[in-house]
């Protein structure tokens, strides 16, 4: 007998799938290192970490972290670079609605599950719901110490001396902490834990955050977690504060100010205008009658319609 | 509740449609069969069944083609299913001293006992593009002779096995180390480092052909030099065996094809210790010796620790060997470069621009300062 | 190994487990999340229709299913040990060898939590392996808002009392000491005949006086 008379179909036809793709082994195993994860905040446990049918970098650890904890009565929301509409946020958004039928939603407020890469949403989470982040790179430590034996140890150790001499040279060379994103933060006081590549402008956001926040590797096979209310203080210096960057205007679309904002590019005459990178944020104002400067204009229509292309027929 | 979102969706499904197009390519060539694959691309299903840890010569031949020949690709949708396969236990280890033998070789010995059996190889053939296998439907090759092969007569002896009768090569695991039948599996359990050799041998089989065959190739090159002979290099089927709690006894389960390299590498003694032979080992499924050897050569290499060698060469460096070796990890995390990353970027670009802005500013004080200076 | 797996196939068969063990291992995993990210609030699990052996709860049978298989060496208490049902339904259900070491296992069921042995007795795992440690599953009476001890810590945004019928008072301490070694120590999950609270090693106990 072969494989290909008995089991899941490459077709993908409904049912032939287990419920959230894993099978129930795996999730059991993912969900005991959610419980360490939990239990031992900042600190990244390590998990067998399975292929998933997305590429490794592309959010297979967060989507593993999705899929054990998913149940069928949760309303998913799934955001890359803090908009429903990219490309890897619909594809994985189609892989759970493919594979455990779930609910879907682009509203922050409606989702009980958001998995994200690259952002926090910017409504304030409420208790009960789950940020679940996709992370490429957990380790902290690990661009000032590749080996793992000895990052190992330095966490163990809470010798984490090194990250302040990096952060300082930045200040000595530049002036500043140059690290704008993916900038490390301390758990409960104790580790010192990798946010994934977030902007810094969103560490504030997960300190004391009401909702449970767990942050899926899947290609470095680790998971780790912040409990709801819990301290995260970004690391700095009593000379050098930590600060977030402040952008010059509001929202073009929506007005929108102490929001991130993405910079769009007009033309070649150097025409550029900043909207939310929160699309559901954004949209949520402009629905109340909030509106920026570049609100009436075409750009606007063409950006609220989802500008990627398949590449077949041109832009 | 389903909520239909903007572009991306409708972008990704026309890509989708250009991409299955685009595999069927010319629709008046007759469409690839999975036999055709399986039978006539046979060394690439073996490379899609080793790298993608699954055994499977149908599945391999449909990977490869659903991934229009891509290899990687090919060995990645074999581990997502993989994924989906339920785990039953494990088999008993295989014995490859009781294989089926299709070709065996050793560069060790002019003759040894089960002789030199050259078998299917590309050695020694002239590598001239044969215009023949060009025209379609032309005359099948000659048929070969093929020995009789007896189940009982095949038992071939490993060279390796031969060494040791002499005591000239170390045993197959230290002295006093017996086999607890426990060997890990980095499926099951991340790897932690130092990771022992059986979790390296793992990773290895696993790993990319092109990534070890370097690394080997390099510590023939002096970066962790470890002087091999290709002792014996075998290739043939092996029955895979699982024992059944419940019947209290194995139960065989088919058999696969393997080719298994034992390379003899540089002695050592030590005033407590005869000098003698070390190895380094290679188990690949299918044939693929280009792999077995690299393997075994790389296998070798990371044993520097353990046989009290200096670790100066990459391929002697574990941490870095076995963290870089999975083509599917390697090939996600290089090509998740294309993803956006615009929020990230726009971060970078706010510090760049402020930095710029100050540099400036400073630059125009200092101008300031220097004029002031000279006008005093 | 001093694990050892009961033989799956015995004379009688044991209690059933889940009805749909898909969706009820995720609701109440669901519920343990909870349980673990919220410290001492309680959170209803709705064991269904499982009825396993006494002296295993409905609710830790719950749990067990929902964690346990065989690559989790479980440890039992003596009530729990000597009775074989319990036994043969564990291992029928998830294939959990049963280890007679409290260090090697990573799940401990505890249904007599007034004999409990300490916590300090079971796998506390190393600095630079926290995880690699127990989680104490413990059977009792009752989770009330009641005054035994006040929590505070992640997952709290104010302190909380709780009380934890029959609970000996000398575990407290033990508790005390055990969030001390942080980031070792073990975990505990209280389960009571309708729900459970989380107890993580990162959660700070003071006593409450009176």
């Amino acid at each position: 007998m072969s494989a290909l008379d008995n089991t899941a179909r490459a077709d993908g036809s409904e049912g032939s799938y287990n419920f959230a793709y894993l099978d129930e082994q795996t999730k059991r195993m993912i969900r005991r290192a959610i419980l360490k994860a939990i239990a031992v905040p900042g600190y990244q446990v390590p998990f067998a970490s399975r292929e998933m049918p997305m590429p490794y970098g592309w959010g297979t650890g967060g989507v593993q972290v999705t899929a054990a904890i998913l149940g069928s009565d949760d309303v998913l929301k799934v955001i890359d670079q803090g908009s429903d509409d990219t490309t890897n946020a619909v594809s994985i958004r189609a892989f759970f609605e493919k594979t455990a039928n779930v609910a879907t939603t682009t509203h922050t407020a409606e989702a009980t599950i958001i998995q994200t890469r690259h952002r926090i949403p910017e409504r304030q989470l409420e208790e009960g719901q789950i940020l679940v982040y996709q992370v490429p790179i957990p380790e902290p430590l690990r661009f000032l110490e590749p080996r793992e034996t000895e990052t190992r140890k330095m966490h163990a150790l809470e010798e984490y001396g090194l990250m302040h001499v990096k952060l300082y040279e930045d200040i000595a060379r530049h002036g500043h902490i140059a690290t704008t994103y993916a900038y490390p933060v301390k758990v409960d006081g104790r580790y010192v834990m990798d946010p994934s590549p977030t902007p810094k402008f969103d560490n504030p956001k997960m300190h004391d955050m009401a909702a449970l926040q767990l942050f899926g590797a899947g290609r470095e096979k680790r998971i780790y977690a912040v409990p709801p209310y819990t301290r995260v203080e970004s690391l700095d210096f009593e000379d050098h504060p930590f600060q977030v960057q402040r952008f010059d205007k509001p929202c073009a679309l929506c007005a929108a100010e102490d929001v991130y904002l993405d910079e769009v590019i007009l033309d070649d005459r150097g025409g550029r205008m900043f909207v939310c990178s929160d699309t559901d944020h954004c949209e949520e104002r402009r629905t109340a009658g909030h509106r920026g400067e570049m609100a009436g204009e075409e750009i606007a229509a063409r950006l609220s319609a989802g500008h990627a292309s398949d590449g077949e027929d041109g832009q | 509740m389903y909520v239909a979102v903007k572009g991306g969706e409708k972008a990704i499904r026309n890509a989708h449609r250009l991409l299955a197009h685009k595999r069927r390519g010319d629709r008046t060539v007759p469409d690839l069969t999975l036999a055709q694959i399986a039978e006539q691309l046979s060394l690439s299903v073996a490379r899609v069944m080793a790298e993608g840890s699954l055994y499977d010569l149908e599945l391999a031949a449909l990977a490869i083609k659903q991934s229009r020949g891509d290899l990687i690709e090919a060995i990645f949708l074999l581990r997502a299913y993989r994924t989906t396969l339920p785990r039953f236990g494990y088999s008993l280890p295989l014995d490859t001293g009781d294989m089926l033998v299709r070709r065996r070789i050793s560069a060790t010995y002019k003759d040894l006992p089960g002789g030199q059996l050259l078998g299917p190889t590309f050695d020694y053939t002239h590598r001239l593009l044969d215009f023949s296998l060009a025209a379609e439907g032309g005359v099948p090759p000659e048929r070969p002779e093929l020995a009789k092969i007896d189940d009982d007569d095949a038992k071939i002896p490993r060279v390796t096995d031969l060494l040791g009768q002499e005591g000239l090569i170390e045993a197959d695991r230290p002295a006093g180390e017996t086999d607890d039948g426990d060997v890990g599996d980095l499926t099951r359990e991340p790897l932690s480092f130092p990771a022992d050799r059986d979790l390296r041998l793992q990773n290895l089989a696993r790993g990319d052909e092109g990534f070890l065959l370097a690394l080997g190739y390099s510590t023939q090159r002096g970066y962790g030099r470890t002087h091999p002979f290709a002792g014996e290099i075998r290739f043939g089927e092996v029955e895979v065996e699982f024992f059944a709690e419940e019947l209290g006894f194995a139960v065989p389960l088919g058999r696969v094809q393997v080719t298994e390299c034992q390379m003899v590498n540089q002695f050592q003694g030590s005033a407590k210790a005869p000098p003698q032979f070390t190895r380094g080992y290679g188990l690949v499924f299918g044939q693929s010796e280009r792999k077995a050897m690299s393997m075994a050569l790389v296998d070798r290499a990371l044993r520097a620790a353990e046989l009290g060698e200096e670790e100066i060469a990459p391929a002697q460096d574990q941490e870095f060997v076995l963290s870089h070796s999975d083509n599917v990890q390697a090939t996600g995390f290089v090509e998740h470069l294309k993803l956006p990353h615009y929020v990230d970027f726009q971060a970078e670009l706010d510090l760049v621009r402020r930095m710029r802005r100050e540099w400036q500013e400073r630059q125009t004080a200092e101008a300031g300062d220097a004029r002031q200076e000279a006008a005093e | 190994m001093p694990a050892q797996v009961e033989p799956a196939f015995a004379s009688s068969a044991p209690a059933t487990g889940f009805a749909d063990p898909v969706h009820d291992a995720q609701r109440a995993f669901r519920a343990i999340m909870t349980a673990m990210s919220r410290p001492g609030h309680r959170q209803d699990l709705d064991a269904g229709a499982l009825r396993p052996p006494a002296p295993l709860t409905p609710v830790a049978a719950a749990v067990a299913l929902t964690l346990f298989d065989y690559d989790t060496p479980v440890w039992l208490d003596q009530a729990l040990a000597d009775t074989t049902p319990v036994r043969r339904f564990l291992s029928f259900h998830t294939g959990c060898p049963i280890t007679t070491d409290p260090s090697e296992a990573a799940f401990a069921l505890i249904s007599d939590p007034a004999r409990m042995s300490s916590p300090a007795d079971f796998a506390q795992g190393s600095l630079e392996y926290p995880d690699r440690s127990t989680t104490l599953i413990v059977m009792v009476g009752e989770i009330s808002a009641g005054r035994q001890v006040s929590l505070s810590g992640p997952g709290l945004n104010a302190p909380v009392s709780i009380g934890i019928a029959d609970i000996p008072s000398a575990i407290w301490p033990q508790l005390i000491a055990n969030r001390a070694h942080f980031p070792c120590g073990v975990d505990l999950l209280f389960a009571d005949r309708g729900g459970l609270a989380g107890l993580p090693r990162s959660t700070r106990i003071s006593l409450e006086r009176g």
